[in-house]
């Protein structure tokens, strides 16, 4: 059976509507110059971190590999700039885990190493040897190396390919400019993809507020030179939050459930992040691997918010910096979107890959109200996407219940952040959910 | 720095809807239906509804320092109480019982089960039923409207349902006259077009989802159809509106999820007219309200949404 294009997209349930602050949407991207010193963890991907290839006294040159690991799932990493590994320490990750990191000191030359050319390409295999090989992971923000992804078993056939650049995180636009100020990179990403994998057709998932960015991709992928077979396609979205969850996304392109527990090959599904895709064609045409990254700095603390690209490892507080620096003293910072990022300890944490916002926010835009009893009024039970009762798993997670926990299906939460969002409660439905789900992993072990 | 940045789980923005928030449209959707009340019954109407709240909320506030809990009465649920309260009794009542109903209400229903969101049934309507058992003769004595302009002694008559079921003597409104509330009633069920209008307050402000209200007032119009009685005597007569609109859909006592709304709704709708057409009462909706609250926990485990991605048979 052919597969046809859906002309508006499919129904999924729950969502909510988040407030569209995209202040940072028309203005173009400035690059950082290379900062003094960069940081770079051994673990930026999911997976196994790498071990340290360099060592300390080590002259780097920029797009060098210093790490890597011999693990399936795993993504190298390569200097960011050029100069001398002055130490390798253990440094603490957003979530609060340690892990080793390698830190260089500029030398100020940006010397590119000779391990940067053009791969070469001659079978499907060497095209997923060379994403490996460039470090990509998913820079949507969840970090899963992609050469795993495109890495498809032969007992799944994939006939979809669906380009995520819904961006449905409040203040986050990094996709959004990357695919205004590289759309020839996102199409020809695309057709390399498309071409390795064999796919039928390609949707391009844009949430309906940024007619701009359907604008141009659609001028692209809609030309019959550039599009002769029309297998790309541009589909503008609902704009409501969490759109651009992969389950959900899946569901509003194509009609398909992914099953709990599994991923979107199992439903003949790719879902690849927009800046992902731009960058694989980059890759192609220059062979430097992944050392730079756009990232969305905003938040009400913020002076200038804007799209900058830096390398990375740079130190949040220099990019900060070169933005204009703190309007106001901030109360909190996110790695990430304010419905699912993550609030750090301090501003010397380095970008790592998969980031793409740095948000601050002052005291008054920090406050959240003390939680009270909880009402029953539904309304976690509306917007959940999953199709849980966020209110019952914060009960049985507090109560430690890990038979029911289980049972209303616990691990099937994305933590997306829309039942706490609604809760008129302002109960930390999320926290205990989180917590819930350590639960039940660490029980299953036993 | 770093001893003075905020780290917490995520979400780190909230919607800006909160309890007192929610409450207060429902203030503002019973407000209508108050001023009708004043209309209708008098200036005794407004004293009743200001007993009524300061009973609930003074009950509140007794009832968290006794059990050294934070104060609540700041989520104004307890004015809503209050309100509701008044609603749910003849204008002729003495002004004592409705504080006996408030204390009721909050202290026994509500904080006794541990509180907003705790209490397995409706406080307004519990301390209505327990107010009919006590005082049966001052609950069923109904006032004629406009009985204050008037210096007669026959100044009260029959309910509609009563006029219906009973035969009682007294004239049958028109149907105008139901739908504006000229009719004898408790004091906020009477006029239709102003219950209704607070509905859709509730509803565009997404305070309630339509589901409730919109199969409770439906099953009763189907079965009304079918039994050969008025429709539209049957849903403007009695608390139906009142109840359909502002109590079955309380948060605390109906399911939170659509299929468990939609079975609750019917359900209360169905034992409503059972109670109307066969029961030795004349009006039913406040029974069977309290009678599907207390049925709440099953049907939600009966109703459970099933979650994304998993299969449709469940064993």
């Amino acid at each position: 059976m052919e597969l046809i294009f859906p002309i508006k997209p499919f129904k999924t349930h729950g969502g909510t509507d988040v407030p569209h602050v995209k202040s940072t949407a028309q203005i173009e991207s400035a690059i950082l110059p290379p900062p003094a010193q960069v940081v770079l963890p051994m673990q930026q991907h999911v997976g196994a971190p790498c071990t340290p290839l360099v060592k300390v006294g080590d002259t780097v040159l920029v797009g060098q590999k210093i790490a890597d690991s011999s693990a399936f799932i795993s993504a190298p990493i390569h200097a960011s700039i050029s100069g001398k590994v002055s130490a390798i320490k253990k440094v603490m990750l957003p979530g609060g885990q340690y892990t080793d990191a390698i830190v260089i000191d500029s030398d100020g030359e940006m010397k590119i190493s000779p391990e940067v050319k053009p791969p070469v390409i001659n079978t499907p295999d060497d095209f997923t040897k060379a994403v490996r090989e460039s470090g990509l992971v998913g820079l949507g923000g969840a970090g899963f190396p992609t050469y795993v992804k495109l890495s498809v078993p032969k007992d799944k056939k994939i006939d979809t390919m669906i380009v995520n650049a819904a961006e449905c995180e409040p203040y986050i636009t990094a996709d959004n400019r990357e695919a205004i100020e590289n759309s020839w990179a996102v199409l020809s990403g695309i057709y390399a993809v498309l071409d390795l994998l064999k796919l039928e057709r390609v949707i391009i998932a844009v949430e309906d507020n940024k007619p701009d960015v359907i604008e141009v991709l659609r001028k692209i992928a809609d030309s019959k030179e550039n599009d002769p077979d029309d297998r790309v396609r541009i589909l503008p979205l609902h704009a409501r939050y969490p759109q651009g969850a992969e389950k959900v996304l899946v569901k509003s392109c194509t009609d398909r459930n992914i099953p709990m527990g599994k991923l979107p090959a199992d439903v003949g599904c790719l879902v690849m992040n927009v800046t992902s895709v731009a960058f694989i064609a980059k890759f192609l045409k220059t062979g430097m691997p992944l050392i730079t990254k756009r990232v969305t700095i905003d938040g009400s603390a913020i002076k200038n918010p804007q799209n900058v690209i830096v390398p990375i490892g740079t130190k949040i507080a220099d990019v900060i910096a070169f933005t204009g620096g703190y309007k106001s003293e901030p109360k909190k910072i996110l790695m990430g979107g304010p419905m699912m990022g993550l609030a750090i300890a301090n501003d010397s944490l380095p970008i790592l890959k998969q980031n793409n916002g740095i948000i601050a926010f002052d005291e008054q835009e920090a406050h959240l109200n003390e939680p009270s009893s909880c009402i029953r009024c539904g309304r976690c039970v509306e917007g959940c996407p999953m199709n849980l009762i966020p209110s019952k798993l914060e009960q049985f997670s507090n109560a430690k219940n890990l038979e029911s926990l289980e049972d209303f299906d616990v691990m099937d939460c994305m933590e997306c952040g829309t039942c706490s969002f609604n809760c008129p409660a302002g109960r930390p439905l999320v926290q205990a959910i989180r917590l819930g789900k350590g639960l039940v992993k660490a029980g299953g072990k036993k | 720095m770093a001893d003075k940045l905020i780290v917490s789980s995520s979400p780190h923005i909230r919607s800006g809807v909160t309890t007192r928030k929610i409450m207060f449209d429902v203030i503002i959707a019973l407000t209508p239906a108050a001023i009708a009340s004043v209309i209708v019954f008098g200036p005794k109407a407004l004293l009743l509804i200001a007993l009524s709240i300061a009973s609930c909320v003074l009950s509140e506030y007794v009832c968290r320092k006794v059990m050294k809990r934070e104060n609540t009465i700041g989520d104004l649920s307890a004015v809503v109480t209050g309100i509701l309260i008044a609603f749910n009794v003849p204008v002729g009542v003495n002004p004592l019982i409705i504080i006996f109903g408030g204390v009721v209400a909050i202290v026994v229903v509500k904080q006794m089960f541990g509180g907003i969101g705790q209490n397995f049934v409706n406080p307004a309507l519990t301390a209505r039923i327990v107010l009919m058992s006590s005082f049966p003769s001052q609950m069923s004595t109904w006032n004629t409207p406009f009985y204050y302009l008037h210096n007669t002694d026959a100044i009260t008559t029959a309910s509609p349902l009563g006029i219906l079921k009973e035969g009682a003597s007294g004239t049958m409104p028109t149907l105008l006259n139901m739908f504006v509330g000229v009719r004898a009633g408790s004091l906020g069920e009477t006029c239709a077009v102003a219950l209704i209008l607070g509905g859709v307050y509730l509803v565009v402000r997404r305070v309630i989802s339509p589901v409730i209200p919109l199969c409770y007032i439906g099953t009763v119009a189907v079965i009304s159809l079918i039994a050969g009685r008025s429709v539209l005597f049957d849903l403007f007569a009695g608390g139906l509106l009142l109840g359909a609109i502002f109590m079955a859909t309380d948060y605390a006592t109906s399911p939170i999820n659509l299929k468990g709304k939609i079975v609750f709704a019917i359900g209360a709708g169905i034992i409503t007219m059972l109670i109307r057409i066969f029961g030795a009462l004349p009006e039913g909706v406040s029974f069977s309200i309290i009678l599907m609250n207390i049925l709440v926990p099953h049907i939600e485990r009966l109703t459970r949404p099933i979650a994304f991605g998993k299969e449709r048979v469940r064993k």
